[in-house]
């Protein structure tokens, strides 16, 4: 990664309402800043929505997005999930296919491993759920894809909330 | 209670919110609003030509009364139309509020007939859009869209407004406060940010303000002036800054930037501390980025945070609105010794004062000097490109004169209906356009709506047949190869058979005269005064004043672009 990149967090309380997901969106692809991964759902309060974006940045950069995302209208509050403790997971799925019995042992031992659970069953296919977090992620499917050569993956993109007590992330 | 439609709901709202003017050009969408509006005749409608006409329109109407500039077009093309000025208005922090009619809810995205998602095309050009869902919802969004336009940094806003949602009955009511949880202009100062930034001043040995168009937009022109002379400090401004402190004035050092004055330049690249008010440091001010003030401390006053910091970095940052926090400095600011600061800045102005090669027959600069000498109390408003250039350098903008033009997003055509709405907004104060013969043809139709408003603007065309910036850079830059620039190349141009030219194309004097304006052809120095002492006889027509400039003019200095002072060029 180039000078002062790294990886950082932001969770946005925005209006619920038509076009403001586009509106996010678009000024990430119209400002060439980098969007790693953008979740979305509905809060305890209808009108309001909760994003968690992660995105690969410099100091410099990264205070933009804020700025930019702040003065945006429907934008409600940003807050910077960067240096403060929270809890943030992604959910994983990945099919796999074509599965050896001796395949399906391997999987089971990975499952455990990494406390996924294996949601279906097929003849010579498995369906792991893993939720945990979105490196954590990245380093299962690096491995499940080194293993076996027919996959299907599905991630959901991290969600994060700030601890009441925890310390660690 | 009583129920009405969407459509008399939007027109009372435009009367409470003390709309005077409305430019519109109607549709099928929007026929019906045109048909609440013939029934009243407290707001004046202009019927422009085109849409893009339109939006200038009210962009400038808005940039010299300061009240919010109002639009309403039809959807489909007569939307489309709009981008070119919302993004104009939106790069100049201009407040307007456009309407756009919208087919049937039950209709969208079904692609009919003249429909587009034009919240979504203009989101990016915008400072809010919005598609009213609701009619129950009608009332609160065109307040907000007012209170959003004209507060915080001003800027576009766009309501969308779908033809059956206008039709249906609802509540007369149309609120009377506004209150959005996402925005909250700023509206005080840091007093602590203010007085160490103050204290820099004190202490610096050659303090500079760099005014940019905030100053202007914030009508802090006055109480900029006392602060200025109060400090003895002097002032370069950005082009839209220009005017911030009357440019006669003894402080006042000149533009900065890519045409900026030599001196001006010169003071920013040697001055320890940069006290900069209402700029975004484009990068036609700053050129190559980390040669720019290298030896100053960098004070920045901006009501968009996002504006700070970004281009450049920013040793004390302060949010506010330029009028109050100069309102502020001037209950703090002492007297600073800069006399020998002030002796080096003379130097350079005499070094290399601004300058245009001498002219025997008529040069740009007879035009601008005459302007100059008989408008003392005037709104220029310009096109974009070399005359716009050669205007920041040479009119002389004091208390009564304001100078318009597009000065982010660069918009040709933006002179003509510019002026017109500025003439609109301001029936008693003399309104002189600047364009050139390329930009003057983007939107050469509002003519007749000049005419027929009998608004007597002066039109002065400098016409060189060629689009004469960019041929400025071919000509320094590209070896003289004047690919596309000659706005008299076509068929004939390509044949060699010796065939004679037309003599104009177009012939604007004719051009002027088939739309009921005046035309006068302009070709010796020694005719400009006349040229316009008759254009302001003429109160009740348009006056259009051709200049012909020889191509060869040039605007110097000129710094590269992405360059730095050590590549600025003088002069050929």
């Amino acid at each position: 990664m180039e000078k002062g990149m790294k990886k950082r967090w932001i969770s946005l309380y925005v209006e619920n309402q038509v076009g403001v997901l586009s509106k996010i969106s678009g000024l990430f692809s119209g400002k060439s800043y980098n969007l790693d991964s953008l979740t979305v759902g509905t809060t305890e309060d209808p009108t309001v929505s909760r994003m968690t974006i992660a995105t690969v940045s410099d100091d410099e950069t990264f205070e933009q997005i804020k700025k930019q995302l702040n003065r945006m209208i429907e934008v409600i509050k940003v807050i910077d999930f960067t240096d403060v403790f929270v809890r943030m997971k992604e959910i994983l799925y990945v099919k796999v296919r074509n599965c050896t019995p001796d395949d399906k042992v391997e999987l089971f031992q990975i499952a455990e491993t990494f406390k996924a659970k294996v949601i279906d069953y097929g003849k010579d296919s498995l369906l792991l759920e893993f939720v945990q977090t979105a490196t954590k992620n990245d380093a299962v499917v690096k491995l499940i894809k080194e293993e076996f050569g027919s996959i299907e993956v599905v991630r959901g993109g991290s969600v994060g909330i700030e601890s009441i007590s925890m310390m660690e992330r | 209670m009583k129920q009405i439609s969407g459509n008399k709901l939007l027109v009372k709202a435009l009367k409470e919110e003390g709309v005077e003017v409305l430019f519109g050009y109607p549709g099928a969408c929007t026929i019906d609003i045109s048909d609440e509006l013939y029934k009243q005749d407290e707001i004046q409608i202009v019927l422009p030509r085109h849409e893009q006409a339109l939006v200038h329109e009210a962009d400038a109407y808005a940039r010299t009364t300061g009240k919010v500039g109002v639009c309403l077009v039809t959807s489909g093309p007569g939307a489309t139309n709009l981008v070119t000025g919302l993004a104009t208005a939106n790069y100049d922090s201009v407040p307007l509020v456009c309407f756009t009619g919208q087919v049937a809810r039950h209709l969208i995205g079904n692609d009919a007939f003249q429909e587009v998602d034009i919240v979504g095309i203009t989101r990016s050009i915008t400072k809010y859009g919005v598609t009213v869902r609701n009619r129950e919802d009608l009332g609160r969004i065109i307040k907000e869209a007012f209170y959003i336009a004209r507060t915080g940094r001003p800027g576009p806003v766009l309501i969308d407004l779908p033809k059956d949602v206008m039709a249906e009955l609802g509540s007369a009511e149309y609120p009377k406060s506004v209150n959005i949880r996402g925005y909250k202009p700023n509206t005080s100062v840091h007093i602590g940010q203010l007085k160490r930034a103050i204290k820099m001043l004190h202490k610096a040995k050659k303090p500079l303000f760099l005014a940019g168009g905030g100053v202007n937009i914030a009508h802090a022109n006055e109480i900029f002036r006392q602060v200025v002379e109060k400090t003895n400090v002097p002032v370069v401004t950005t082009i839209m800054g220009r005017g911030a402190i009357p440019t006669t004035h003894p402080l006042f050092v000149g533009n900065l930037g890519m045409h900026g004055s030599y001196a001006a330049n010169m003071s920013v690249s040697n001055c320890d501390l940069l006290f900069s008010i209402g700029t975004r440091f484009n990068d036609r001010i700053t050129g190559k980025l980390h040669e720019f003030a290298p030896n100053a401390q960098i004070v920045h006053i901006d009501i968009d945070t996002a504006s700070i910091s970004r281009n450049i970095h920013v040793d004390i940052p302060i949010v506010a609105d330029a009028k109050d926090a100069i309102t502020k400095m001037a209950e703090y600011v002492e007297p600073c010794s800069t006399q020998k600061w002030l002796h080096e800045i003379d130097a350079w102005k005499k070094e290399h004062p601004l300058t245009m090669r001498p002219n025997t027959t008529l040069g740009p600069l007879d035009i601008l000097e005459e302007i100059n000498r008989q408008f003392d109390d005037a709104i220029l408003v310009t096109d974009v490109g070399q005359h716009q250039m050669l205007v920041t350098q040479y009119a002389e903008i004091t208390e009564k004169k304001q100078l318009i033009m597009s000065g982010g997003l660069g918009t040709m055509g933006y002179g003509l209906p510019g002026a017109i709405g500025a003439k609109i907004g301001n029936p008693d104060k003399p309104v002189i356009a600047i364009s050139g013969d390329g930009g003057m043809q983007m939107n050469i139709q509002e003519l007749a709506t000049a005419v027929l408003e009998e608004l007597p603007i002066i039109a002065c065309i400098f016409n060189n047949e060629y689009l004469g910036m960019v041929r400025q850079w071919q000509k320094l830059f590209y070896g003289k190869r004047y690919s596309m620039t000659n706005l008299r190349s076509g068929a004939l141009s390509r044949r060699t058979n010796g065939e004679e030219f037309p003599e104009y194309t177009p012939d604007f004097v004719k051009l002027a005269e088939s739309y009921g304006a005046k035309g006068i052809r302009v070709m010796k120095k020694e005719e400009v005064a006349a040229a316009f002492e008759e254009a302001r006889k003429n109160t009740k027509t348009p006056t259009i004043i051709e200049f012909i400039i020889d191509p060869e003019e040039m605007v110097y200095p000129m710094i590269k672009p992405g360059g730095t002072l050590e590549d600025m060029i003088m002069d050929c």
